[in-house]
């Protein structure tokens, strides 16, 4: 595979799903460790209401808007589900149950309802995304990384993807010892004055706006299966949380290379001609990852020890 | 048009959805009564993306053997197939592996349903229009429902039903109980896997009419509602029934009242708004209701203080209390008690005093230990227990010059 075709229609999508993979996996590590992994679950389902009610204000498909709309909906939910915890005083898993269900149907409720034939939003789109649409035109090949003009046609996806996934290596690396100890010990971490609830809070909005930026660019089941998998795999691997995270991110990373090529590439080897999901890939990709890690991973037994 | 939609007057599709629909709301709700007990409501949700790759396999196997892809019967028996194997997985991560349940429902959730999807992308390219009939499985399309799918749909509803009505004893019980049931010689796995299948089954026949996405609202919200209004198993699964199938009911007639209204995210609005209601108004459980609790309680707290510190000849200075006693007769708006209020005062003063007298005898412990401020002696003593701690108390003694 030559540059002249590589780069144009493969690099960026490439990119943005690696990107999209390690900012949701790197959030998961500690949600599937407070065992609040269906949170990303929930975010990604209560997203397409959030959207279709930016969409029914504002009038226009533009992204802020949107990514806006989204993170409101993300809290709201959040919000939801505490209430209806604590006021009806119901398990967590039914609570979040009643609030994503009931959100996402009325949001495929009002896209129905409304007059949004003429412009591209639905309720597909918003499951499998469109990573292999967002294609650099203006690339000719690998020299265009040097080229300004090139540059400038950048998807704006990728853009928004990369600052996402810093803001949240930032949040992660900031707050390392506090997310670290409030995790594994929140009485503890409660005693030394830390505000953990407040810290609870944070780690969902950060978890909700890496599910809204990447959901914007990948679609839903990406996120959720970055959100648990590469984690998951990841926690059956080792029992530092240091180690963790840096397995969680190859394992991220694996899925998405991986995953877009076989979705690219896969089907021309088997003869097939057109190309399938790559979105749906790398979710499959992620889960036979987990399925090998369940099988050999050395810390995969609760008892933690290392098999010998 | 709405009456006659409920009435059923909408003509033979119309009623056929909305016969279906009610069928399928009462096998949700009870089913998922177990669900909910057991603390596993979102276990339906793996369950339920999982059957999208058995559906995309179904239509391919089918394709391939020559027949038209969307026979519904092998559709679903595909899609019952995977999520079988879905749930499996759910159960193996969450007893092999040290991963919690709920990273176990998520991953297969992910897993599965992005392998359906890449599944249907390979159908979209095989062959070209056939196809028209998966997405529908998402978020579910009653437009085109013929009366096999009803019938399909009927009896596999009623068979569901059928066999949690035999198994609500060993459900239930595993639900509360895990140990107890264990130590009595039930397989408690087995009966966990049992209650799993049976949601898998009533989210296989509901992936026509709402699709797979929010047949976890029919198997969740119904329940959830239901255990609001009773503390007694039988009760919340009759309720929790009811709840599905006027929810299914009510949601299919007002899209075919609407013919623009999907019907599954109707139906999920209808049982959501049971839901709130439920939340609000329920007797003791509702938020209603414990907000009038938590302000019988304060009126009571602020009633008694009062007139404590009206024996006692202090100044109130709680705006509230003396709105109480002013509302009661018991004080003037000066904070002065009136005659009334002066007796009511000196009552609760010696209250005080008897309950103080029975905190410290042993021989009062049993009723002492009921003693919180607020409860009135006479519901604890006998007449004549009271009158001998009085004897204790003595009478009014004058003062020594």
């Amino acid at each position: 595979m030559s540059g002249e075709e590589f780069v144009p229609l493969s690099l960026t999508p490439l990119l943005i799903g690696m990107f999209a993979a390690v900012a949701c996996a790197l959030p998961g590590n500690f949600l599937v460790l407070r065992k609040q992994a269906l949170i990303g679950d929930a975010i990604s389902h209560v997203v397409l209401p959030g959207i279709v009610v930016a969409f029914l204000v504002t009038g226009t498909v533009s992204t802020w808007p949107m990514m806006i709309g989204a993170a409101v909906a993300a809290v709201v939910a959040v919000g939801l589900i505490e209430a209806i915890r604590r006021l009806g005083r119901i398990e967590p898993g039914a609570a979040m149950g009643v609030t994503f269900t009931s959100m996402f149907a009325g949001g495929v409720l009002l896209l129905e309802q409304s007059d949004t034939s003429t412009v591209h939003l639905d309720v597909e789109h918003a499951l499998y995304g469109n990573l292999e649409s967002l294609i650099w035109l203006d690339a000719v090949g690998w020299q265009s990384l040097w080229d300004p003009a090139a540059l400038a046609g950048l998807p704006n996806e990728l853009i928004r993807m990369g600052l996402t996934l810093i803001v949240v290596v930032c949040f992660v690396w900031l707050f390392w010892r506090p997310l670290k100890l409030s995790t594994f010990d929140e009485g503890f971490a409660r005693t030394l004055g830390m505000r953990t609830g407040v810290l609870g809070l944070a780690l969902v909005v950060i978890a909700a706006i890496a599910a809204v930026a990447a959901f914007d660019a990948v679609g839903s089941i990406i996120v959720i299966a970055m959100f648990i998998c590469p984690p998951a795999g990841a926690r059956l691997m080792t029992n530092r949380l240091e180690v963790q995270i840096v397995w969680s991110v190859i394992f991220a990373l694996m899925s998405a290379i991986l995953g877009y090529f076989i979705a690219g590439y896969g089907p021309q080897w088997l003869g097939a001609e057109n190309a399938v999901s790559a979105a749906g890939m790398i979710a499959t990709v992620s889960g036979l990852i987990l399925a090998l890690a369940a099988l050999f991973g050395p810390c995969r037994k609760r008892t933690g020890a290392p098999a010998v | 048009m709405l009456w006659e939609a409920i009435f059923l007057q909408l003509g033979y599709n119309a009623t056929l959805v909305t016969i279906g629909a009610c069928f399928l709301g009462i096998a949700a709700g009870v089913t998922g009564t177990f669900l909910f007990l057991r603390k596993r409501s979102l276990v339906s949700d793996a369950i339920s993306h999982a059957t999208l790759p058995g559906v995309a396999l179904a239509f391919i196997v089918m394709v391939s053997l020559g027949g038209d892809g969307r026979n519904l019967i092998g559709l679903l028996l595909g899609s019952a197939l995977s999520a079988g194997f879905g749930l499996l997985c759910v159960s193996w991560l969450t007893r092999q592996t040290r991963l919690a349940e709920d990273a176990a429902i998520g991953s297969v959730l992910s897993v599965f349903f992005g392998f359906g999807i890449v599944l249907l992308t390979v159908i979209q390219s095989m062959s070209s229009g056939r196809q028209a009939g998966l997405e529908g499985f998402l978020l579910g399309s009653t437009a085109g429902m013929l009366w096999s799918d009803a019938v399909v749909i009927a009896v596999g509803g009623a068979l569901t039903l059928a066999v949690v009505l035999v198994l609500r004893r060993p459900m239930g019980l595993v639900a509360f109980d895990p140990e107890f049931a264990a130590a009595n010689g039930m397989n408690v796995t087995r009966i966990d896997l049992t209650i799993m299948a049976l949601a898998m089954a009533v989210t296989v026949v509901g992936l026509k009419i709402v699709g797979l996405i929010l047949i976890v609202a029919m198997l969740i919200i119904p329940p959830v509602s239901a255990r609001f209004w009773t503390d007694r198993t039988d009760r919340v699964t009759l309720l929790a029934g009811i709840t599905g199938g006027v929810s299914g009911y009510v949601g299919a007639a007002l899209s075919a009242a609407a013919p623009s209204v999907p019907t599954g995210p109707i139906i999920v609005l209808v049982s959501f708004a049971i839901f709130a209601v439920s939340l609000f108004f329920a007797p003791t459980r509702g938020v209603l209701a414990a907000v009038l609790r938590h302000l019988k309680f304060q009126h009571r707290v602020h009633m008694r203080q009062g007139l404590l510190a009206l024996a006692q000849g202090q100044p109130i200075y709680e705006k509230l209390t003396l709105r109480l006693l002013l509302h009661a007769g018991l004080a003037r708006a000066d904070g002065v008690p009136t005659e009334t209020g002066r007796a009511r005062a000196a009552k609760a003063l010696r209250d005080e005093k008897r309950w103080e007298v029975v905190r410290t005898d042993q021989a009062f412990e049993g009723a002492a230990a009921l003693y919180d401020g607020l409860r009135e002696i006479e519901t604890v003593l006998t007449e004549d227990q009271i009158g001998e701690v009085d004897r204790r108390i003595g009478g009014p003694q004058g003062v020594v010059a």
